[in-house]
């Protein structure tokens, strides 16, 4: 398949997870845009590491590790940052019983 | 020798600095012992030096022209050293020197031991001051005297007049005197600006500021720099020596106590000009422009003054136009050709001019503070000491034969003869009016009937003994001081003072045939004695003034000081509210408070940006990022 389609359906991804992230209120919501931002970018690497793979196999066996080794990488901020990110949204609604994200403009005092 | 020499300005100086630092707590005897003494001891070391000035340097042959010896330079340490520019710190001792050191040094003392005596009720720590104060005097006016250069001579022509601002105002409590202070050091200083420019020229035109190498190079010079040079330094002796037209400040400076007056604004300070002239002689009688001018604004002075004092009702006040009259005769010989006409008149003027103000001290101590004549009367029958010392004065100052004062002015007037006949006229007049005003004011105080208080009739008595025996000393100097200079035709070879003075300044060359001379001065005697006369039958009793319109014109100063105020003090003042409110309040404070302004409006806009909105924040980081992405891809080459 052409590089191309992977591309396009990439930047749509990763279009509407940055869109989620602006409009959504609720904070659950927003950390699953993140997380589809993040899949988008996995799936890139992963569709490149392929084209490169397909370009050089003939020479070296390994090529186009290096995009896989990343996302490996990916996963594992991406699995640390949720694993924060949902204590914080606990406490959050432990102190305001809710997760509208617009109550927390308590930084503005 | 060498080391004799920085003593004589070196001894009032530290009298300066104990009687200054020790005036809270030595007691009023020994500052007056130290104050004195200092000028005693610089006084015995100046006689020294005059005594074996014949061995510093050698003697001029008779012709009287100047030949520019080296005179005895003494050299004590390089004081400013640029490139091509050395200006060392040296004296010269010659016979001009030698003859001012005397007079500053001599009279000084005089006046120092008068002062112990009329300042004797001053609190203790003004009293030192008073002494700190004059002992300053003493050492810038030496440094001035014996300065090797322009330099050295202008250092003391300031400091003089810095000791000059503080003694005007020494009773600083009274804001008139610190106002006559302030004045009198501000034209001061607008002589010394032309001064200054004279000097700055001199070290473009000749590289050098030490008198012998400038005066070397006086060939080197163009007509255009010579006249300019010596117009500034005129400048500068104008506004020292009080001519026209910086001569206002010098009757204010009688706000001063009385030995200051005797002191600074008639034996030294305003003698100041006269020196730099004189010693700059080659100078200027390479400018023959500039010297008419001298000799006109001389003759212009003395009659201005003289006609002023006519009709003075204070003491001091009449003494002081006296003084600028007097000094104006000094102009017009210096302007003439006659240098040693003009320093001969400084020396004799030294004498009668210390005597009469001393005097007036001791007439104003006996009558307890006043100094308007016209309160007085009668005191020669109460002070015969000071009278006939007063009498003596006037005699000199008048320029009664044989007094002093004769064979100067005479001097004076012949040189201006043989100059300008017109201007030896209006010396003739300003003789004339001279002896009038002068004895006016000696029968107006001292004839007639008493016309103060009975509480000062009371208390009117001679002086004591430290202040009398000064009087008496300058008596006796105005007396016998003119036989230095007895003109040819009288004593054959008495012209003792210009021989002595040839090395330096050239004696005048005789123009006028003998007959004449001697027409000349019976003439000035004949018109003296007729002036005295009708002071005389005028004064002896007093009688009001008659209000005349020329009455009221001299009366009031030709309406001078009304002038310079319309014309120049009242602008300046304009253009410095000016520049206070509207250029500093409007203009620099709005621009240094609109920045404070500015930031203080970024800051209040800049606020908005902190909102709490966890939204904004973020949609700010996306905005970021594109336009990163943006710059990195697209932007960058």
């Amino acid at each position: 398949m052409p590089i191309n389609y992977y591309i396009f359906l990439s930047i749509a991804l990763f279009v509407i997870g940055i869109i989620g992230v602006l409009t959504r209120r609720n904070a659950i919501i927003i950390f699953m845009c993140i997380e589809l931002m993040l899949n988008a970018v996995n799936l890139l690497l992963v569709a490149f590491s392929k084209m490169h793979h397909l370009a050089r196999a003939a020479q070296d066996a390994t090529a186009g590790s290096d995009g896989q080794l990343f996302v490996f990488f990916i996963m594992v901020v991406a699995a640390a940052e949720v694993s924060v990110g949902l204590a914080i949204i606990v406490m959050l609604y432990r102190n305001t019983h809710s997760v509208d994200v617009n109550f927390l403009n308590r930084l503005k005092h | 020798m060498k080391n004799l020499i920085f003593l004589i300005p070196l001894l009032p100086f530290i009298g300066f600095l104990v009687n200054g630092l020790g005036r809270k707590s030595l007691s009023k005897g020994l500052v007056g012992v130290i104050g004195s003494g200092t000028v005693l001891a610089s006084f015995i070391i100046s006689l020294i030096v005059f005594l074996r000035i014949d061995h510093l340097i050698e003697p001029a042959a008779a012709t009287g022209n100047v030949r520019i010896l080296p005179p005895y330079i003494f050299h004590y340490f390089d004081f400013i050293n640029i490139s091509s520019l050395k200006i060392p710190f040296s004296f010269q001792i010659d016979q001009l020197t030698s003859l001012f050191l005397l007079i500053i040094t001599g009279v000084g003392f005089l006046i120092h031991v008068y002062s112990t005596a009329y300042m004797h009720e001053e609190k203790r720590e003004h009293f030192g001051r008073y002494f700190a104060y004059l002992n300053l005097f003493v050492f810038s006016m030496l440094l001035l005297v014996m300065g090797a250069n322009y330099v050295i001579l202008f250092i003391g022509w300031e400091g003089v007049g810095l000791c000059s601002y503080l003694l005007i105002g020494y009773w600083f409590k009274n804001i008139d005197y610190t106002k006559a202070a302030k004045k009198a050091f501000v034209m001061n200083r607008i002589g010394d600006l032309g001064f200054l420019l004279a000097i700055f020229w001199i070290i473009t035109k000749t590289g050098s500021v030490g008198y012998d190498e400038v005066f070397h190079a006086v060939g080197r010079l163009s007509q255009q720099d010579l006249i300019g040079i010596t117009l500034l330094l005129f400048v500068g002796a104008a506004g020292k020596s009080a001519q026209i037209p910086l001569y206002t400040w010098l009757p204010d400076a009688m706000a001063g106590p009385t030995p200051v007056s005797a002191l600074i604004h008639a034996a030294t300070m305003v003698t100041a000009g006269i020196y730099m002239i004189a010693r700059s002689n080659i100078l200027y009688s390479a400018a023959p422009l500039t010297l008419n001018i001298v000799a006109i604004v001389g003759a212009a002075t003395a009659l201005l003054a003289a006609t002023i004092a006519l009709r003075q009702n204070d003491i001091k006040k009449v003494l002081a136009y006296s003084t600028v009259s007097q000094l104006g005769y000094m102009f017009l010989a210096l302007g003439s050709g006659a240098y040693v006409a003009a320093v001969f008149h400084v020396m004799t003027h030294a004498f009668f001019k210390a005597l009469l103000f001393l005097g007036s001290g001791s007439v104003i101590h006996a009558m307890s503070g006043q100094q308007d004549i016209r309160f007085m009367g009668g005191l020669r029958g109460k002070m015969k000491i000071t009278y006939i010392t007063f009498f003596l004065g006037c005699l000199a100052i008048a320029g009664i034969p044989p007094f002093s004062g004769f064979f100067s002015k005479d001097a004076v007037l012949l040189g201006a003869f043989a100059h300008n006949k017109v201007l030896w006229g209006i010396g003739l007049i300003t003789a004339a009016l001279t002896a009038f005003y002068m004895f006016r004011l000696l029968f107006i105080t001292f004839f007639g009937s008493f016309r103060g208080t009975e509480e000062q009739r009371h208390h009117v008595h001679e002086s004591p003994a430290a202040m009398t025996v000064p009087l008496i000393v300058l008596a006796i100097l105005s007396v016998v001081g003119g036989f230095v200079g007895v003109p040819d035709v009288i004593a054959h070879g008495g012209e003792k003072l210009a021989e002595f003075l040839s090395p330096v300044v050239p004696a005048s060359e005789h123009l006028v045939s003998k007959g004449t001379e001697l027409t000349l001065m019976g003439l000035t005697t004949a018109v003296a004695v007729i002036a005295v006369l009708a002071a005389w039958m005028r004064y002896r009793n007093y009688r009001e003034e008659k209000q005349t319109a020329l009455g009221r014109l001299f009366e009031n100063k030709w309406y001078v000081d009304e002038l310079y105020d319309a014309v120049i003090v009242r602008p300046v003042n304009r253009l410095g509210s000016f520049a206070g409110n509207i250029l500093e309040r409007k203009g620099i404070d709005a621009l240094v408070n609109g920045v404070g302004r500015l930031v203080n409006y970024g800051g209040r806009q800049l606020r908005w940006l902190q909102s709490g909105q966890v939204g904004s924040y973020v949609l700010l980081m996306v905005i970021s990022m594109v336009i990163l992405f943006l710059l990195q891809f697209f932007v960058r080459k």
